[in-house]
């Protein structure tokens, strides 16, 4: 509780003298002026309106937390408690509800893809693309005051720090310490919120290295690969609440993307 | 406007608490650590070789996880001898072939459910350490190896320790952030061997 407070306050106090100053942020709005973000927006915008699934209909009326159909915001107001499902869902936790109730598909179809490749971006990844950029500008709020909200929050710090696998590794192995690199990659150390903030507030993004559009969710799920770890199940409990932790760390930054990463 | 009238209200309120800042590093109880494990069981699945006893902890991730990778000497050093005696080392010279050591070095495979077992597995070695003078592309999570033979030279100790380290490295030093190399399977006898003449051997390019 008094964590969540301590790091809320911490963001106001801090985040937009860092917004203008990092070279990092400079980097991301220039390269996003040049980026196919957009072509990955539009093609979100189609899946969100198609008509799907058993019940032919599209994902329009999904309430992504602001109401029935409401994207102004939505991206930056989560994770958050849903009070239908009874648990804390991120974008694309939320947007699986909404396929599965709305338009009436199994999970199993609904999650069949969910990671695309180069050649062909998954619809999750579309959605949230077109879903994120509706809250270009807007500082990051995910919700922190519920009961499991806060202990979403907790259990996403705790497996930030947790060791294990095959090679003992936790997310703080390589995010744990400062000025540390992999080969050439740096190592951001996400538990701290001036660090967290430019970084959290651009997912999802478009990752030039390897040219594909990627969420949260893949962020996690790759980096779980690199640990040794078993893979983590799409939207579970677990991962939700490891971005919830990120996010909450991150809060009150303005949201920055879709954008461009490495 | 309200959020600005706020703002200086808040900030007061964060510089009175004395509550824990996020940033950190929080020991969980033996209660937590277990409930952890079962959200892990829960919510992982097994994918190719990364199996879910992979979440099961053993007593080094166990001790690390609860003492916040900073246990204290009387609990890290038995464990430390545990895990000693548990390496198998080979009897003779464990001076290997450093031109194949240099290319476990490179790779970053081993271990992964993306990558197929059995085939040439890596030691991820340059990811965290600066090595051959060569490869300028290299992590510093781990101290520099730059000339790690030319200043210790390669006497049967000394490639003992070699061997050990890298074959499990929690046997020096409980909570290091370096995998078991060794222990976890992931390299085998011989590809350490030629891991320790990557950096013992003179004629390797580590120690020019």
């Amino acid at each position: 509780m008094r964590t969540v407070i301590g790091s809320a306050a911490l963001a106001l106090a801090f985040a937009p003298a860092l917004a203008q100053q990092s070279p990092y942020a400079e980097y991301q709005r220039m390269a996003r002026e040049s980026a196919p973000v957009e072509l990955f927006e539009l093609a979100g915008e189609e899946a969100w309106k198609k008509k799907q699934g058993p019940k032919n209909v599209s994902l329009e009326q999904c309430d992504l937390g602001q109401g029935p159909g409401v994207l102004k915001g939505a991206y930056a107001s989560l994770p958050r408690y849903f009070k239908d499902t009874d648990r804390v869902m991120d974008l694309e936790t939320r947007l699986l509800h909404c396929m599965m109730t709305l338009q009436g598909r199994s999970r199993e179809e609904a999650t069949k893809r969910v990671f695309g490749n180069a050649d062909n971006a998954s619809e999750m990844e579309v959605l949230s693309a077109y879903i994120a950029g509706h809250s270009h500008g807007m500082p990051m709020r995910p919700g922190t005051s519920h009961a499991k909200e806060k202990a979403a929050y907790q259990l996403g710090q705790k497996l930030f720090f947790h060791r294990a696998g095959s090679w003992d590794f936790s997310c703080a192995s390589c995010h744990g310490e400062e000025d540390k690199r992999i080969r050439m990659s740096g190592l951001p150390v996400l538990y701290k919120p001036q660090v967290a903030r430019p970084l959290i507030a651009t997912w999802p993004a478009y990752r030039v290295s390897n040219s594909q559009f990627k969420t949260m969710q893949w962020r996690m799920n790759d980096c779980y690969r690199q640990m040794r770890m078993p893979e983590p199940m799409f939207g579970s409990e677990a991962m939700v609440s490891l971005v919830h932790f990120l996010t909450v760390t991150a809060q009150g930054e303005p949201y920055r993307g879709p954008a461009i990463k490495r | 406007m309200r959020r600005l009238l706020l703002l200086p209200a808040v900030v007061a309120v964060a510089a009175c608490t004395t509550a824990p800042s996020v940033s950190e590093h929080p020991k969980p109880s033996p209660r937590e650590l277990e409930e952890v494990t079962a959200v892990l069981k829960r919510d992982f699945r097994a994918r190719g070789q990364a199996t879910m006893d992979r979440v099961e902890l053993d007593e080094v991730q166990r001790l690390c996880n609860l003492h916040a990778d900073n246990p204290p000497a009387e609990l890290a050093r038995p464990i430390e001898e545990t895990q000693l005696k548990a390496i198998p080392f080979p009897a003779g010279s464990m001076m290997g072939d450093w031109k194949n050591g240099e290319k476990i070095a490179q790779s970053g495979r081993g271990a992964m459910w993306s990558d197929k077992p059995g085939v040439q597995e890596g030691g991820s070695c340059y990811n965290c350490h600066q090595i051959s003078p060569k490869e300028t592309a290299f992590g510093t999570i781990g101290p520099s190896l730059a000339g790690y033979g030319k200043t210790r030279g390669n006497r049967p100790e000394i490639q003992r320790y070699v061997y050990g380290k890298i074959y499990n490295s929690k046997a020096y030093n409980a909570c290091s952030q370096m995998p078991r190399l060794g222990h976890s399977k992931t390299l085998n006898e011989q590809q350490i061997k030629d891991l320790v003449a990557l950096l013992l051997d003179p004629a390797s390019p580590v120690n020019q």
